[in-house]
């Protein structure tokens, strides 16, 4: 993207503003920690649909109350680092505004209590985030990457929609907590295996399990501040954190075991191997979100107490040094010019503030103590020490975090100093070091002091999760116990391997080709629905208005006539001799319908139309309904108006030719319509609704006119539907005609 | 096009139209009227205007761009269910703060709230598509017939002002 097209002098003063927003709320939300530990959970609700019991329901446990402050917390960071990443870059408030879009989204999402309010949040981050990844929309990759992300998320959704009614209809409410409480009628409901696969559906495609896993790292198009908010603390652990929101309504199974578990193990090896393949740090970073996230997804599907502790606290340990983690790269790819490991190194002497950052979270990342990762790994191995299988996949994952923490936050500040992309690197300004340094602090501070952590986060994160109590404290240091030695192995092999990386990559790149591609059955599916769409098109869209309008009348005739064929037909009564002037409305009617038919000019075809249409303005005037007949009129006069604008540059395509089929389709429809207009004015019309807008239009709404009432009042609903259809119709209208133009004056479209 | 007697006539004319729709508007919620056909009136007199002395004058007659217009109507309209559903908890329920109404039906005070302010969004989407979609008609079909390079986008240098 050329710089001159997107950059602007000076950065505007607000874009401070969602930070210092996003902070506010951080602390407002701080005063909660204490109350949720002590098992206080502050709820708040508004009606919404009361009939159907759904309410715009919110309620702070432990669990949602722990993701709100990650998401204002890490939000308000990324707000400052994408405010100054972005300051003179003409774009920057579009980017705001998404990101708190989404953010907002995220927040109504953890703290909802109410199945489709959730659901509701839910779509919006799916919205967002499709925005945000094809945040560089100029670019073809950006573009296809954001649909990919949507279709296969959006899809989720639907899943998703179809399991919680499930859900509610099973369990007769719409609550969450309420569903919580009430986990043994979903268990031995004959619903539950339906029910769970489509939850899971959703979770699986937010948090980009195998096979949906391939959008997460497509979605690294977006741009750094995105992708460290969306990849860390929010987007993707949505699935995650639906899974343990739903964990004591759902969980427990071994239905559920059976799908999360291997599900979970294969995503965080599949992971695990593909980060390591990668040079560019930033994709590095997305495949090892999919080993954290499936990490999260197997721990909660073991389901014991030490495993949900473990992801509760690996879940905070991955936001804290994710997030940092991303934005260092963003730093190094700004004041060093390059996001490769291959085409930087010894950073750190340039840009120390950087590199401690860095170096912090990386070890954080890879479990080395006193860091909080070091805590969460031996969590994670004391909870899969039950099984061999599971405790295998977790080492052979962690294995590679360490290797991967390497290149990421070691090998670019280290060894000789070498030509960088850039000529002089540096430190970036201080509102990109702030974010990682500060979230670097964290996993600092909470690994010297675990029961920090423990205490006010885990604990009310866990109890939320199983319903109980968590026994024991989190602690640095446990002693000799079998989860050291396999830290400590962990530590072994994967020094070793940080130092054969450069080989083994090599052959993980050889052996890739001769391994299915998964994304192959999404990119069937589309190619599929494109060639059916297409063959669709091809046979019905000729791009002929007639064409268009004869398929309308035929189909409609059909309708009308299958009413009048299958309904009962009354004739009406019929009273002759009505005055002399409705006899002269139906003449000038008739007469107008016979110019149409005799004429062979269009011209005169459309104002015989336009006489047609005004006898019917004048029938609706003598039956007194005077709005109809205005707004019949007006509508004429703009008609004609337009049509003679058109008319006056339509080429002339001589005399209308006569064509037996229009003329049939014609007859038909026409008889129909007459006929099912008789039979409608034959049944004795129910008077129920006239009888109560007569009654309620002036107590009610304090209106006289009765159709006016019911277009603003009583039916409001559709007039602001019909308006912003009438909007977005004339949007699109202005585009097209706009389009036409510049493909006129033989400017490039762009 | 150049009419002397379809621009005299436009001049007094159109003033008289808007008054008219305003009034239909105005009238709306008790006796024939509202808020949309109020706005195809209106539109009615900026294709009048356009007709007798282009475009280019219509546009900075309505003085604000027609999309522009058609966005805040439908804020307007927004913001009319909005205040009833922050005040009663029912989207769209009608707000009349100056308005009581006793048992006969008979109305006392003034009447202006929320109901009118979502008819007056109703007016302003009709008024911005409708000289919205017309503009851009007539200005495409204009620069079509005058060639496809001299005629400016926009005609608002010193000259035409």
């Amino acid at each position: 993207m050329a710089d001159h097209d997107t950059t602007r002098a000076a950065p505007p003063v607000w874009r401070f503003l969602p930070a210092i927003v996003a902070a506010a709320a951080t602390l407002w939300l701080a005063r909660f920690l204490g109350p949720v530990a002590a098992g206080v959970h502050p709820e708040w609700s508004l009606p919404w649909a009361p009939s159907l019991g759904i309410a715009f329901a919110f309620r702070l446990d432990g669990l949602a109350l722990a993701m709100a402050l990650l998401i204002c917390g890490i939000g308000a960071l990324i707000f400052l680092y994408a405010a100054t990443y972005f300051a003179t870059d003409r774009r920057l408030g579009t980017l705001l505004v998404t990101l708190s879009f989404f953010a907002v989204s995220m927040l109504g999402l953890v703290c909802a209590d109410d199945a489709i309010t959730l659901f509701l949040f839910w779509e919006g981050t799916t919205i967002t985030s499709w925005l945000l990844v094809g945040f560089d929309h100029e670019r073809r990759e950006a573009r296809a990457a954001a649909v990919q992300a949507l279709l296969i998320t959006g899809a989720g959704g639907l899943a998703l929609l179809a399991g919680l009614l499930v859900m509610s209809a099973v369990a007769g409410t719409t609550r969450l907590s309420e569903m919580n409480a009430a986990g043994d009628v979903f268990r031995q409901s004959a619903a539950y295996a339906p029910m769970l696969l489509l939850v899971l559906l959703g979770c699986f495609t937010k948090s980009a399990q195998v096979p949906f896993h391939f959008w997460l790292p497509g979605a690294m198009a977006a741009p750094t501040p995105v992708s460290a908010y969306l990849h860390s603390a929010t987007m993707v652990k949505a699935g995650v954190y639906l899974l343990a929101r739903l964990t004591p309504a759902l969980g427990g199974t071994e239905l559920w075991t059976g799908l999360l578990v291997p599900v979970g193990a294969v995503t965080m090896i599949l992971g695990s191997v593909w980060a390591a393949r990668q040079t560019d740090m930033k994709l590095m970073l997305a495949q090892t979100t999919l080993m954290g996230l499936s990490a999260l997804v197997m721990l909660i599907g073991l389901g014991t107490e030490a495993a949900i502790a473990a992801a509760m606290t690996f879940l905070l340990v991955h936001a804290f040094y994710k997030a940092a983690l991303f934005l260092t790269v963003g730093m190094i790819e700004k004041g060093a010019g390059s996001r490769d490991y291959r085409h930087v190194a010894g950073l750190a002497r340039a840009m120390p503030l950087t590199a401690t950052a860095a170096a912090i979270s990386g070890l954080s990342m890879a479990g080395f103590p006193p860091l909080f990762g070091f805590v969460g790994k031996e969590l994670i191995y004391e909870a899969t020490l039950t099984g061999a299988a599971v405790t295998l996949a977790a080492l052979v994952a962690n294995l590679f975090m360490v290797i991967c923490a390497g290149m990421v936050a070691i090998r670019p500040f280290h060894g000789a100093e070498r030509r960088s992309p850039k000529d002089r690197p540096g430190d970036p300004a201080w509102g990109l070091w702030l974010g990682p340094l500060v979230l670097s602090g964290f996993s600092l501070l909470f690994g010297l002091a675990p029961a920090l952590a423990g205490d006010w986060l885990i604990a009310p994160m866990v109890a939320a999760v199983t319903g109980e109590e968590m026994h024991g404290h989190l602690a640095l240091w446990h002693g000799l116990t079998p989860m050291l030695v396999l830290s400590l192995v962990t530590f072994a092999l994967g020094i070793l391997g940080y130092l054969a990386l450069d080989r083994l990559r090599d052959g993980l790149a050889k052996a890739e080709p001769g391994l299915p591609r998964m994304e192959s059955w999404y990119e069937g599916a589309l190619a599929g629905i494109f060639t059916l769409a297409r063959s669709v098109t091809a046979a019905s869209q000729n791009g002929q208005m007639t064409h268009y309008l004869r398929a309308t009348f035929a189909a409609c005739a059909v309708l009308t006539w299958g009413g009048v064929v299958l309904g009962r037909m009354a004739w009406p009564g019929f009273t002759p001799g009505p005055g002399l002037i409705d006899w002269m409305v139906v003449a000038i009617i008739l007469a107008s319908v016979a110019v149409v038919l005799v004429t062979r000019s269009r011209l005169t075809a459309i104002c015989a139309l336009g006489g047609v249409g005004s006898g019917i303005a004048i029938v609706f005037v003598l039956y007194g309904a005077i709005d109809v007949a205005m707004t019949q009129l007006f509508v004429e006069i703009l008609v004609v108006v337009f049509m003679a604008i058109a008319m006056v540059r339509l080429p002339s395509w001589g005399e209308i030719p006569f064509h037996p089929g229009n003329a049939l389709i014609a007859v038909v429809l026409g008889l129909g319509v007459t006929l099912g207009t008789l039979a409608v004015l034959g049944t004795p019309l129910d008077p129920y609704l006239t009888t109560f807008f007569e009654a309620n239009s002036v107590p009610k709404a304090g209106g006289h006119n009765i159709v006016n009432v019911i277009l603003v009042d009583f039916r409001g609903f559709d007039t602001l539907g019909e308006t912003s259809v009438i909007v977005i119709a004339g949007i699109a209208a202005i585009a097209a005609l706009r389009a036409g133009r510049r493909r006129l004056r033989g400017a490039p479209r762009r | 096009m150049n009419s002397l007697i379809l621009s005299t006539a436009a001049r007094f004319l159109i003033p008289v139209i808007l008054a008219l729709s305003l009034f239909i508007f105005w009238r709306g919620h008790n006796e024939p009227g509202g808020g949309f056909i109020g706005g195809l009136l209106a539109a009615t007199a900026f294709a009048l205007l356009a007709k007798a002395s282009g475009t280019a004058k219509a546009r900075r007659t309505l003085y604000l761009r027609p999309r522009a217009i058609a966005a805040f109507g439908l804020g307007c309209a927004l913001v009319g269910g909005i205040w009833g559903g922050l005040a009663t908890g029912a989207f769209l329920k009608g707000m009349w703060p100056f308005l009581t109404i006793d048992a006969e039906g008979h109305k006392h005070g003034l009447p202006f709230g929320s109901i009118m302010l979502f008819d007056f969004g109703v007016y302003l989407v009709v008024l911005g598509t409708v000289t919205g979609i017309l503009f851009a008609l007539e200005d495409s079909l204009a620069e079509d017939a005058a060639g496809a390079e001299d005629v400016p986008l926009d005609k608002e240098d010193g000259r035409w002002r």
